[in-house]
This record gives C-alpha cells, sequence and structure tokens, in this order.
C-alpha cells in the first residue's frame, strides 16, 4: 500500500510539511516494496488550485493514505471521492518519526 | 461497566433535530432520546422494507444487534407518542462516511473511507479511536 506524507525537504530528516497543496516535497512510502522516495511538488507555485492537482497526482498514483497538517476543502472532496484515507497530525514531527508509526 | 459498544454505520443522520407534540395540555416529561443509529433501523426495516439480514450487514452490526437497535426504536416511538414527549435526534454510537476519527494514543485525525474495514488509527494503528462529532470537535 502506497502512503504519502507532505514534507518540508527531501530527506527523512526533514520536518514533514502541514500543507497539502503547497508542500514543498513529497515522501512517498510503499510498505510492499519496503521503499522511501521524495518528489518535488510541481504545483509548488500554481496560481490556485494546488490542493486540487496534488489530489488528482495522489490518485494517479495510487496513493491509499495521505499525512499531512490540513487539506483544503476541493483536495478534501476529491481524496473523499476517491477513497483515500486523510491523515492530519498537528504536533511537529519529522518525516521519519511519521514513518516509523506507520511501520509500526 | 458494559465494554464500548461497536460504531454502527449509519448513512445519513435524520433530517431533523426533534419532534414536537401539538395539541395537547401541558406534559412535564423529559425528550425521548432517539440515537442516530435508531432512526437508521427503523429507516432501514420500516421504510426502505429490508429483512434484518440486509439491514445489519449495512449497518455493520450483526443480525441479533440490528433487531435490539430496531426494537429500542420502535419502543422509542411508541413511548414518545402515548406520554406525549418530544422527541430527540442523538448521536448514539454511529459514524458516517463523512466521519473523521481521532486517535487517543497520537492525536492524530484521521477520515475512514469505505475501503478501509478495520477501525484502526491511520498512524500508529492503536484501537482507542472516537469519531468525532459536532460534540467533541475542537479546532
Amino acid at each position: 500500500m502506497k502512503t504519502v506524507i507532505t514534507s518540508t525537504g527531501n530527506t527523512s530528516e526533514s520536518a514533514f510539511d502541514k500543507r497539502f497543496g503547497r508542500a514543498a516535497w513529497f515522501c512517498l512510502y510503499d510498505d510492499a516494496l519496503r521503499q522511501v522516495e521524495f518528489y518535488e511538488n510541481e504545483y509548488v507555485n500554481a496560481a490556485g488550485g494546488a490542493g486540487t492537482k496534488v489530489a488528482e497526482k495522489m490518485v494517479e498514483l495510487g496513493v491509499k493514505k495521505v499525512i499531512s497538517g490540513d487539506f483544503g476543502p476541493k483536495a478534501k472532496d476529491l481524496l473523499e471521492k476517491f477513497q483515500v484515507q486523510m491523515v492530519v497530525v498537528q504536533e511537529d514531527a519529522t518525516v521519519i518519526q511519521l514513518l516509523d508509526k506507520i511501520r509500526n | 461497566m458494559a465494554r464500548t459498544p461497536r460504531l454502527r454505520k449509519v448513512v445519513a443522520p435524520p433530517g431533523f433535530k426533534g419532534y414536537k407534540p401539538y395539541g395537547h395540555s401541558p406534559v412535564d416529561l423529559d425528550d425521548v432520546e432517539l440515537l442516530y443509529e435508531e432512526y437508521e433501523a427503523l429507516k432501514l426495516a420500516d421504510y426502505d422494507f429490508l429483512d434484518h439480514q440486509s439491514a445489519s450487514k449495512l449497518m455493520g452490526v450483526s443480525r441479533a444487534t440490528f433487531a435490539r437497535i430496531y426494537e429500542s426504536a420502535r419502543r422509542k416511538i411508541a413511548q414518545a407518542l402515548v406520554e406525549i414527549r418530544d422527541i430527540k435526534t442523538v448521536y448514539g454510537n454511529a459514524w458516517m462516511d463523512k466521519t473523521w476519527f481521532l486517535c487517543k494514543r497520537c492525536k492524530a485525525r484521521f477520515s475512514m473511507p469505505e475501503t478501509i474495514v478495520n477501525h484502526k488509527c491511520a498512524l500508529c494503528s492503536s484501537t482507542n479511536i472516537e469519531p468525532i462529532t459536532s460534540d467533541n470537535k475542537i479546532g
């Protein structure tokens, strides 16, 4: 199963990004392949609708769970429609700390 | 104390907050509190005419549990009518597709798409989760 954690940087020690649509990077974790990859967010400077574009990208990649700080209303609607689980974390944490929690 | 009941799936909450009788002499009795899942049970059995087996599957509970919830719904409504009490709809042990959950262990909040079957925290996998209703919503 693929999980995405929004990230401020491209390493596991980076703090996770509390934004979804305008997050700097995405950390993609595939639990079947036990792989962690970082992708730059191409929509970070989009004029508007970054949330919807990113949500569509998640669906394209077959992501089933997204962990971020907050989701805008349009992103939320889209992710709900495509049955992608959304997780909101309010405290600060690094990407590796969140990865450890989902990997148990 | 009895263990916490399993959460019941409700497709949509009732479209009203309560029912009030009219044309009666004043009665000083408490409201009857109808739980969302009791409303749903009544709707599935007496409005959609589903059998107990299909209805219980829809709500994610056993057939016996469905029968109990349905019986409770009918008794409450009968009581409300006979004793001329107001009916008030109250949350109960329900969850809906749009319900978000709060993990009591790691404080993460998350949605629960239909595809997820086991009710665990999406972050730390704890089973200590509760639905976020308008009563306990913070921030």
